[in-house]
């Protein structure tokens, strides 16, 4: 640890940034301090998608990039990367006297009409782009955009833009100048800075995240800022002290054990964690389409969803039901709890002072077992759920062995439906024996009445989902609006 | 000259890129934040109300005077002239001026170094007030006849004999909710002051006349003051005709407060808060109709929410009432429209302008009558639409205005053709057969919509056009760029008038130092009234090149031919910047104003009778859904659409219309919920929480296309206006989810199915209503 400038990749060179606040947000630095206006304000809450711009980070050898939003990054958790904004892309394309390729498509598309989204998308084309040598299919070109809003066209200008891009030559882009300039960076100290009286500290190791953590148990944990980000930027809060997750590699490590049981690290990014889920268990792939966007999920870590401990966050029902633990680390100590036992009431969870969440563990699938989790919202695309459920029945000779179902938006934390588990258990799997428990699940949660659902409406769907299940398995009819893509 | 085998590609009727498209996509196109601010800008914001209605007791601003980077804080008492923004009536503060009339009403503002600090400092105020009893929705204001403007109705024949004498009667009662433009620029303005008391002001707006006169106002100054400038804007939809006043305002006054420049730039919350949005409406129904499903006499209560001022409200609802026919004759029909005042947001112009709330009126009651008779909705529809405009039977509006130019039949013929209506009817209803969880539905809508400003002084517009002596051409008009093309089309349509490619046309940002007294750019009107206005200015200058040219050669001037870039007659051929060199060295006047008004129209507001619109754009639709009886969540499966925009003078920008129209309207009628708290406060103040259309509600099989035909009003080029009339074109989609519904309840079901059709509003319905 050494107090020293941001030092991050940019527009060719190193910038070195001092002064500034630590919670200046990226969109902040490049409209205001350095007039670099093709990056949009939106709505300054990562949600729109105005601001996206790309970040490169070195994993193994390679050029990683990821399409991000600039208005909820705080600056200094570019220190080490790499950032490209639309000017850049400009300028690649400039190299031959041309737009960039992604840009010429949506020129040729038609994808603009008031112009104050398309840089935006043409950021998140970009990093698609760069991430693929061959044409992604429709369904991943909307994955990629589903963070992107555009309140002028239909989309499908957009989306019909990513091919056309790659018709055309293939700029060059130079990530050994990249790498290059990431390897120096890496060997600079582990970030501590400091100005107008705040601090941020971005260790690079366990052990020092350890050591930084019980010095400063007042700190806050700052990983994806996807939440943290809108505390500036919306509630305006004075944050003095910020422990940054994100520069430590052992915190995104991602293990799968010989009988298949997972160990992610709480540091690594939604998008990774749902890949590995998803890889896992296949009922995760689409909760982890549904879950934000693509640039909160690039930034954002399942870490941070978990310990955040809201209780309408979309991984926790599911991991609930598939019975994982969470590893606790305070200074050496290390501990492991139910990942239902962290939350203890609303916004309260068992975290103790200097403590952090190192891990989470997620048991291998047995034989028999039926899992799905599913989330309901006004939107298909990054909306946060009115109910989120998941469900884990064990199945062997028609007899459900045991259940855990687990519920978002139910409650004011996560919770399990205890007693509608309780009388799964040793029943048939049935529809009778579903649609009774259905009943029970119905009335076994008071839910709230907010913007997002009635608690009626929560009530109902909560049961619709159990019988989803079964209806899902008995297969006579299409249950879900997903299954008339297979049909169709 | 505007024959359609005369156009050139490259000018109008071609599908050229938008004209900032280079631009929009690398970064460069300039919107207002985008200004380099000059040395010593200040930022402003706003402090607002929590508190839906009440009486400002005390406003302690000490602290925010206090907060680091302040300059100047001011109230209504700091606004040197007028404190009122509104368009029409003068009941519109632009601070709060003693009486807090919605949550979120702006109190103060506050200008300080820098946005942020201004921000912070505006949090900072401690306000004492003494709540008010307030009235929350448009129901409340109708019990307590709580009323914006008076109540208006319009009446033809007799409604309660036929009524009566119907062989077959329903009624019914409808919410559908309002909508929020979500613009994705955000309101913005930047006031410059100038020497000698005068102002120039950089808006985001529609209607940057209206933004001169408003600020010279409140500043207690004359119109030739200040100037209001406009290159484009991030997005508009209505949102920013009127609602641009309060920000141009408040950065004008602080501006000349503190003699320095003033950025007010919202940030999204506030936005969201305190601008208003499209009107929500109470729609209650009774409707007479034969076997057939002929409706013959219907009578209409539309009340909406306004809230606490008249704003727009007038022409939004006026608008309703003369679209509560949308393409269906009505013989005898009485419409009541109340305008609700609310202690809410004042509801402004969104793309439509109460033309929607109208259509999903009467759609509403073509469909409930439908399924009362368990007919085919599309054959309800075709009963009931205008006869043709050759006869004298069944083509007159409730507003005495004849429908001359009816292509509704013929386009539903097509567009149920190639959607394979019938087909697919069949198909769905073999599906929901076997399917009980997963349930489909189909509907064909129309949509008839009037193009005109209904205030008829409105309907005017003027354009300077120079030709410099190199023989490129600067075109400023009245119209505002949002997005829609309109500087595209203008620019193509200059072009085609001296026979130039439109790179040799550039346009200007709108500016009320070269155009005055310009009309909003609302209404779809964009094109018809600039364009015309332009090309008059370009008709005048080139008969000065031809005469110059004739009078040279001794032809007529009718033998001098503009086009490819060339200037050409009998004996005679020089490139157009050769002619023009030498007619500027002749003294040749090289440049030109234009004016147009559009003719024919003539209306009384006292009776709502007479000719309020010009012609009429037609469209229809044909949309597929699919809905989850589990959870009420919905998907569209396939849309057809099939548009009338006349001549089209851009077709890739009609389309692009036409397609974001259509899903801005699906919005509105399924994803988006604007919910307020029981305090008044609006719950859905951001993206997080109000939930417009992303990229995976777009239909995956989307099919557009243009109805061939010619405006048969002399309009520019023969186009028609595209700007609103598509967003109906939504109203298909909710009308599926509606007979997805009914398909899951069982024949001659009516569902009770509320707009926006939310997963939760449609899981009602399939519950007859309630889930409790």
């Amino acid at each position: 640890m050494s107090e020293r400038p941001i030092h991050f990749y940019f527009r060719g060179t190193v910038q070195r940034i001092e002064g500034v606040s630590p919670t200046r947000t990226l969109l902040q630095y490049l409209r205001e301090d350095v007039h670099v206006t093709g990056t949009k304000e939106g709505c300054a809450e990562g949600d729109c998608g105005a601001c996206t711009v790309v970040l490169g980070e070195k994993v193994g050898d390679a050029l990683q990039l990821k399409a991000v939003n600039a208005c909820i990054q705080f600056l200094p958790t570019l220190d080490g990367k790499a950032l490209f904004t639309v000017e850049d892309l400009t300028r690649l394309g400039e190299r031959t006297a041309q737009l960039h390729p992604v840009q010429q498509a949506l020129l040729d598309t038609h994808a603009s009409q008031c112009g104050f989204c398309t840089p935006g998308f043409a950021m998140s084309l970009f990093a698609l782009y760069e991430n693929n040598p061959a044409c992604p299919d429709r369904a991943s070109i909307c994955h990629a955009l589903d963070g992107n809003l555009c309140r002028c066209t239909g989309y499908r200008p957009q989306v019909d833009a990513l091919p056309a891009a790659y018709a055309r030559p293939r700029p060059h882009l130079d990530r050994q100048a990249v790498l290059a300039a990431l390897d120096h960076l890496a060997s600079l100290p582990s970030l501590e800075y400091r100005a107008h009286g705040q601090r941020f500290t971005a260790p690079r190791t366990l052990a020092e995240l350890a050591t930084a953590r019980l010095a400063h148990p007042e700190a806050r944990l700052l990983a994806g800022a996807t939440d943290v980000g809108l505390w500036v930027t919306k509630q305006l809060w004075q944050l003095d002290a910020l422990i940054y997750l994100g520069a430590v590699a052992e915190l995104k490590i991602i293990t799968r054990d010989p009988a298949g049981g997972l160990v992610i690290g709480a540091g690594a990014s939604l998008t990774d964690a749902f890949a590995a889920l998803s890889a896992a268990e296949p009922a995760w792939t689409e909760l982890a389409w549904r879950f934000a966007s693509t640039p909160v999920r690039n930034a954002g870590t399942l870490g941070g969803n978990v310990a955040n401990g809201s209780p309408i966050g979309d991984s926790m029902p599911g991991l609930i039901a598939l019975g994982s633990h969470i590893v606790l680390q305070q200074g050496e100590r290390l501990r492991r709890l139910p990942l239902e036992d962290f939350y203890l009431a609303y916004q309260k969870t068992a975290l103790e002072a200097g403590e952090f969440l190192r891990a989470l563990e997620i048991p291998p699938t047995p034989p028999g077992r039926v899992f799905r989790t599913w989330k309901v919202s006004k939107r298909s695309d990054q909306d946060i759920s009115a109910v989120c459920g998941a469900f884990a029945l064990q199945l062997a000779d028609g007899v459900i062995h045991s259940a855990r179902i687990a519920f978002g938006g139910m409650a004011g934390t996560p919770l399990r439906a205890r007693a509608t588990e309780a009388f799964l258990t040793g029943r048939t799997w049935s529809r009778l024996s579903l649609e009774e428990a259905a009943r029970i699940l119905a009335n076994e949660f008071t839910p709230l009445d907010d913007l997002r659902a009635s608690a009626a409406y929560r009530r109902r769907v909560a049961a619709g989902l159990l019988m989803r299940l079964w209806l899902e398995q008995d297969g006579s009819a299409p249950a879900r609006l997903a299954d008339l893509e297979a049909l169709t | 000259m505007s024959a359609p085998d005369r156009i050139p590609p490259t000018s109008a009727g071609a599908g050229l890129p938008h004209e900032s498209a280079h631009l929009h996509v690398t970064g460069r196109a300039t919107y207002v934040d985008d200004v380099p601010a000059p040395v010593g800008t200040l930022h402003a914001a706003l402090g607002l109300s929590n508190l839906a209605h009440g009486r400002l007791l005390s406003l302690d601003l000490s602290a925010v005077r206090a907060a680091p980077g302040v300059r100047a804080v001011i109230t209504a008492a700091d606004i040197p002239g007028l404190n009122d923004c509104g368009p029409v009536r003068r009941d519109d503060p632009i601070l709060c001026a003693g009486e807090i009339l919605f949550h979120g009403q702006p109190l103060f503002a506050v200008a300080a170094d820098s946005h942020e600090q201004a921000r912070r400092a505006a949090r900072l105020a401690r306000v004492e007030a003494e709540p008010l009893p307030a009235l929350l929705d448009a129901e409340s204001a109708a019990a307590a006849k709580s009323w914006v403007l008076p109540p208006v109705r319009v009446q033809k024949g007799d409604t309660v004999t036929a009524l009566a004498s119907a062989p077959h009667r329903l009624q019914g009662t409808v919410r559908l909710g309002g909508q929020e433009h979500f613009y994705l620029e955000g309101q913005i303005a930047c006031a410059l002051p100038r020497e000698d008391d005068t102002l120039h002001l950089l808006t985001s707006t529609q209607h940057p006349t209206e933004m001169q006169h408003v600020v010279a106002r409140a500043l207690g100054w004359r119109m030739h003051q200040v100037s209001a400038e406009c290159r484009r804007m991030g997005g508009g939809f209505g949102g920013k005709e009127s609602q641009s006043a309060q920000i141009a305002c408040v950065a004008a006054v602080l501006a000349v407060r503190t003699g320095r420049p003033v950025k007010l730039r919202l940030d999204r919350d506030d936005d969201m808060r305190i601008t208003g949005k499209r009107h929500d409406f109470v729609i209650e129904y009774e409707a007479g109709f034969g076997e057939d499903g002929q409706i013959h006499g219907l009578k209409l209560v539309l009340t909406s929410r306004c809230g606490f001022s008249a704003d727009l409200s007038g022409p939004v609802n006026d608008r309703a009432i003369f679209h509560a026919d949308n393409a269906y004759y009505l013989d005898a029909v009485d419409i009541l429209s109340l305008r609700g005042l609310t202690h809410t947001v004042s509801n402004t112009a969104f793309r439509g302008f109460g033309g929607p709330q109208g259509i999903f009126a009467i759609e509403t009651v073509i469909d409930d009558i439908a399924r009362h008779l368990g007919r085919d909705a599309l054959d309800v529809r075709r009963i009931n639409f205008y006869w043709d405009s050759h006869g004298d039977t069944r083509n007159v509006t409730h507003y005495g205005m004849q429908v001359e130019d009816n292509v509704i039949h013929p386009l539903v013929t097509q567009l149920s053709a190639r959607s394979d209506y019938s087909v697919r009817r069949a198909a769905i209803d073999a599906f929901n057969a076997a399917s009980p969880v997963i349930k489909k539905g189909l509907a064909l809508t129309p949509v008839k919509f009037g193009i005109s400003f209904t205030a008829t002084f409105y309907n005017q517009a003027g354009a300077l056009v120079h030709v410099y002596n190199d023989g490129t051409v600067l075109v400023s008009h009245g119209g505002t760029e949002m997005g829609q093309g309109l500087y595209t089309k203008i620019r193509q349509i200059v072009a085609q008038e001296f026979g130039l490619s439109v790179d040799a046309v550039r346009l200007s940002a709108t500016d009320t130092s070269r155009v005055p007294n310009t009309s909003a750019t609302a209404a779809s009107s964009g094109t018809d009234l600039n364009g015309k206005a332009a090309q008059a200015a370009c008709q005048a200058i080139r008969r000065r090149i031809a005469g110059f040219v004739a009078g040279r050669l001794g032809v007529e001037k009718d033998a001098v031919v503009l086009a490819n870039g060339r200037v050409s007659a009998p004996g005679f051929d020089a490139p157009f910047a050769a002619v023009v060199s030498d007619a500027y060295l002749a003294r040749v006047q090289l440049w030109d104003a234009g004016f147009y008004k559009t003719p024919k129209i003539h209306y009384d507001p006292a009776t709502m009778q007479g000719r309020p619109f010009y012609y009429f754009s037609y469209g229809a639709s044909v949309s597929e859904v699919a809905i989850d009886t589990l959870t009420g969540e919905s998907k569209v499966l396939r849309v057809d659409i099939l548009h009338d925009v006349g001549r089209s003078i851009n077709p890739a920008i009609d389309i692009g219309q036409i397609e974001g129209g259509f899903i801005q309207g699906m919005g509105w009628l399924t994803t988006e919920e604007l919910v307020y708290a029981s305090d008044g406060g609006l719950a859905t103040h951001a993206p997080s929480t109000y939930k417009i259309p992303a990229v995976s509600d777009l239909p995956r099989d989307f099919r557009v296309a243009l109805f061939d035909n010619a405006n048969m009003e002399d309009s520019i080029h023969r186009a028609k206006a595209v700007g609103e009339p598509p967003l109906m074109l939504a109203m298909s989609v909710f009308f599926a989810l509606r007979d997805a519904v009914a398909a899951a309840l069982g024949p001659g079901a009516r569902p009770a199915l509320d707009a926006p059709a939310t997963p939760e509003a449609i899981l009602k319905a399939l519950h007859g209503g309630t889930l409790s």
